[in-house]
Order: C-alpha cells, then structure tokens, then sequence
C-alpha cells in the first residue's frame, strides 16, 4: 500500500492512490469502521464508464448500506475480484487488500480539478 | 462513500453508568432513544457469533425499570397491560404488551413478580417517558405505586451457551439463600443473588435467541459486577458485544423490535403476537374491546422472509408480488448465523403463507425471497 499521506481523499470518505492518469480507488478506514462488518461488495464491471458523483457500487455491511461514488469521470480498469469474494478486506485492510476499482480518466489534469482533499483537509474533515 | 455522522446536537445524549469501560474497550457508539451506547467493539460480526458460540456481554441500561407495588398491584398490572400478570408465581416474569384503547402497541415489556406484591416493568429506551406515563395514569383507582426506578438500575445481559457457567463462575455473585441456584433457572424465571454490599436480580431472559441472563444491578455497583463478569467469561470467550450483533442476534430469533415490528398502528395480532393477549381474563384491560374486534380485514400480517444470495432486504424496502405492492420490510440484514438474508416484514394476508415466492425491491433491484415461519433460528437445547 503507498504512504496514506501520498493519497488524496474525498468528502465520501474514499481514497485515490493516483498513479499518472489511473487512479486506485477505496473506501477510507474511518467510514469502514462506521459501517462496521463489510459482509457485501458491488463493484463496476472492467470496461464500464463512471461519472463523477455517480454512485457505481454498494457496500453493505451487516447493519447497514453504503454506496462508493466515483471521484471523476472515467474508465474502469479493474475491479478488485478479491474483495467481492471477501468483504471482511474492507475492514481488516482499507487501504491495500480491500481496494475497490481502478478508474483511468482522459487526462492526469482531471484529478487536479476534481476538488479532491490532501491528508490534513480529510483528517480536519472527519474530526480524528 | 456516502455517510451520515450521529448529529452532535442531541441536547438530551445520556451516557450509561458503564461509559467509561465501553470507551476503555474500544467501543464505538451510537444514538439510541438519546442514549449513547455502544455499538460495537470492533467486529460486529465476531460479537454475533460469539454469543451464538460462547457468550456475549451487553450494557443495555438504557432500558427503563419501573417498579409496580401495593395490594392492588397484580390486578392493576392484569387492567394495565394485555396479559395476565395476576398468575404469575412469584419469580417468575412474562413478556407483555402495553396497548392503547385502539389496541396498538405503546411499548413490548417484560414484567417480574419479584416479591410478593411487588413486579418490576421493563420498557424500552424509547418509549421509557410514554410507558411511565401510561402506568400512572391507569393506577388510578387502583392501590399500587409505580415509581420509575431506572436511574438506579443498571441492567447487564450476559447471553449464549456458556452464559451459566459464567455466572457461576464470577466472583462475589452469590445465590441468596432459599433463591432458586442459577443453573435450576427456567427460562423467564428470576433469582435474587447477592454482590458486594447489594443485591442483584437475576432473570433468565434475553434478547438473543440464545440461553441467558439480565442482570438488575444497582447503578453504583454496575461497573464492578461487568468487571466480575468479564473476569469470569473472558476464558470461557466471552466478548462485550454492542447493539449492531444485538439486533442481528434478535433478528434471527424472529423477536421484534419496537418502532420496526411494533408500533402504535400495529394490533398484536398482525405481529403474530396474539398469544400475549389474555382474552379470557376477567375484567376490562386497556384495548380489549378494540384487540377483540381486531384489524380491519385485509391488514397486513408479519411474516418471514428468506432470500438467497447476500444482498439484504433492509427495513422499508417494498415487497412486491409481481408488479403489486403487498408489504414492506421492517428489519433486515445478511444473517451472520445462516449465511443468507433474513427480514421480517409486513404483508397482505393472502401472501403470508409459508411457502410464498414474492420480491424485495432492494434499491431498485427485484430479489426473490421466500415467506417462512418465525424464527429463522432455533439454539439446540441440551
């Protein structure tokens, strides 16, 4: 996994590790613990078009549902295969195993617009 | 990732008497009826299965105790509530309802006969104001006091397979003479057992599907006896378990919750719990002419509801028969035990027979699911 300070987040508590003009994207630690036990992953298929703000999956856990948005408009890569098999990854490895989909967009420049939170923004806005 | 925090302007938040432990252990919180509690541990799902597999020990004392004494008190309790209190042997307890003249459910209860002429009512958090309100004002004529004692009362429950030994085990719990051993228990009988300076009154009930006790401690002495209780159980693996395994762990014992199962706009009989109705007690109770006369025909009835796969039916997700809306959920979750979706929910009555294929809107996705009897689980009893 890269260095949490090397990532950048969003107000849906999801994070990017944004490598050139591909993005891996996952759901933070914080809002895994506030769904508690991740029992459920729905994910985009590889091939299909987000758009930013779109809800593009669900993760539920046993006592509640949560959606993950996409962060910009693009591609999917790749879906992780491996956490829809075991959810618990959500929870046990937020930010390695229990990643979510790879988004490719038209140009590096889209993560630059697209609003994203530094470390310290996203820790300020969560109060931790 | 949408989320939507606990707002932080609850003016009236009220934290247990076990606060700090929880805070201690790592807990995280929720609201609940303005009561912060503890939510969970760490694993939801561990704490589940813990208290199927072991034993799990919850701080519910946000739950409201109200303590119903004098002469009159049986027969107040047989005029106030739908069953009949007035049979009750002495430790033994009932599950009740208290019904409006309507016969809806104002609050699902359980009620101890702890001595003579005295019971002690257990109501919900949320409905802790309305229950005790109703209480007093049907004493009226009656010689009884109703005295709200929650603030006293801390209440424990330690529940699963393992729960009697941990009792017997814990330090400084100790049977009072001429009470009923712990392990000679039935289930809704109570014993009475000393701790510390104080007494505890013990009851074989639950809220898990599991064998189990709930321990009525004073509040002073709460955070010793959970510290004993945990001393007792940890090597026996039991784990504080918070209220998201609590409603699963109820859930599958097909037991209802109020404000999803029951309300005020639900008769006993639709949710299945006409035998806590004593119909054939002497005298008037509160909503027994409307509970005789029962719903309108055609009101929905709850029922079961089993589905394949792992995506859930929550509470408030349609039920369709077809492209016809016949019921909606009222509490639903991915079973940890079963490893399927379970829910309850209400529907027509001509679709709530065993056996029945209908559909649960789940964010816009049709899932079949299967009308089944409650509860969808059964512990295997020794």
């Amino acid at each position: 996994m890269t260095e949490k300070a090397n990532l950048k987040f969003t107000a849906e508590h999801e994070w990017l590790d944004i490598q050139g003009k591909t993005a891996t994207i996952g759901i933070t630690d914080y809002a895994a613990d506030k769904l508690g036990d991740v029992v459920f992953v729905e994910l985009p298929k590889a091939g299909s078009t987000v758009q930013a703000g779109r809800v593009v999956g669900e993760i539920e856990s046993t006592k509640s549902v949560g959606e993950l948005f996409a962060p910009v408009d693009g591609t999917v890569l790749e879906a992780n295969s491996v956490v829809v098999d075991s959810p618990e990854l959500v929870n046990e490895d937020p930010f390695g195993k229990g990643w979510m989909i790879k988004v490719e967009v038209a140009d590096a420049s889209v993560f630059d617009s697209a609003g994203l939170l530094d470390l310290d923004a996203y820790t300020a806005l969560v109060g931790e | 990732m949408s989320d939507s925090p606990t707002p932080r302007s609850q003016i009236t938040e009220r934290h247990s008497p076990l606060h700090r432990l929880h805070v201690d252990a790592g807990a995280s919180f929720t609201d609940f009826a303005g009561w912060q509690m503890p939510v969970s541990y760490g694993s939801d799902l561990a704490e589940h299965h813990a208290v199927r597999r072991a034993a799990g020990i919850f701080d519910i004392s946000h739950m409201a105790e109200i303590s119903v004494t004098g002469l009159d008190a049986a027969a107040f309790l047989d005029y106030a509530l739908a069953g009949k209190m007035s049979t009750l042997s002495l430790m033994q307890a009932k599950y009740s309802l208290l019904l409006d003249e309507r016969a809806g459910i104002v609050d699902d209860l359980i009620v101890y006969h702890n001595a003579d002429g005295e019971y002690l009512v257990v109501a919900n958090a949320g409905n802790h104001d309305v229950a005790v309100e109703e209480l007093v004002a049907r004493a009226a004529g009656f010689d009884v006091t109703v005295t709200d004692v929650s603030d006293a009362t801390s209440l424990i429950a330690v529940q699963g397979p393992r729960a009697l030994e941990i009792l017997e085990a814990t330090e400084g719990l100790t049977v009072l003479d001429g009470q009923q051993p712990f392990a000679d228990l039935k289930y809704y009988w109570s014993t009475g057992a000393a701790f510390g300076d104080g007494t505890v009154f013990v009851g074989r009930t639950g809220y898990t599907g599991e064998d189990g006790f709930e321990l009525y401690v004073d509040t002073a002495s709460a955070e010793q006896l959970w510290r004993a209780l945990v001393a007792a159980g940890e090597p026996l693996g039991l784990v504080p378990a918070g209220l998201a395994s609590r409603d699963t762990l109820r859930l599958e014992a097909g037991m209802p919750l109020y404000g999803h199962e029951l309300g005020r706009d639900v008769l006993p009989v639709q949710a299945g719990l006409a035998r806590v109705v004593h119909f054939t007690k002497e005298g008037d109770f509160v909503g027994r002419a409307a509970a005789e006369a029962g719903p309108p025909e055609g009101a929905r009835v709850l029922v079961g509801l089993v589905s394949d796969g792992r995506r859930a039916g929550r509470a408030g997700y349609g039920v369709f028969a077809g492209d016809t809306a016949v019921g909606e959920i009222t509490s639903g979750a991915l079973s940890p035990t079963l490893e399927h979706p379970i829910a309850m929910a209400f529907v027509d009555p001509q679709y709530s027979e065993p056996g029945t294929v209908l559909d649960l809107d789940v964010r816009g996705t049709r899932i079949p699911a299967t009308v089944t009897a409650l509860p969808f689980y059964t512990r295997e009893k020794n």
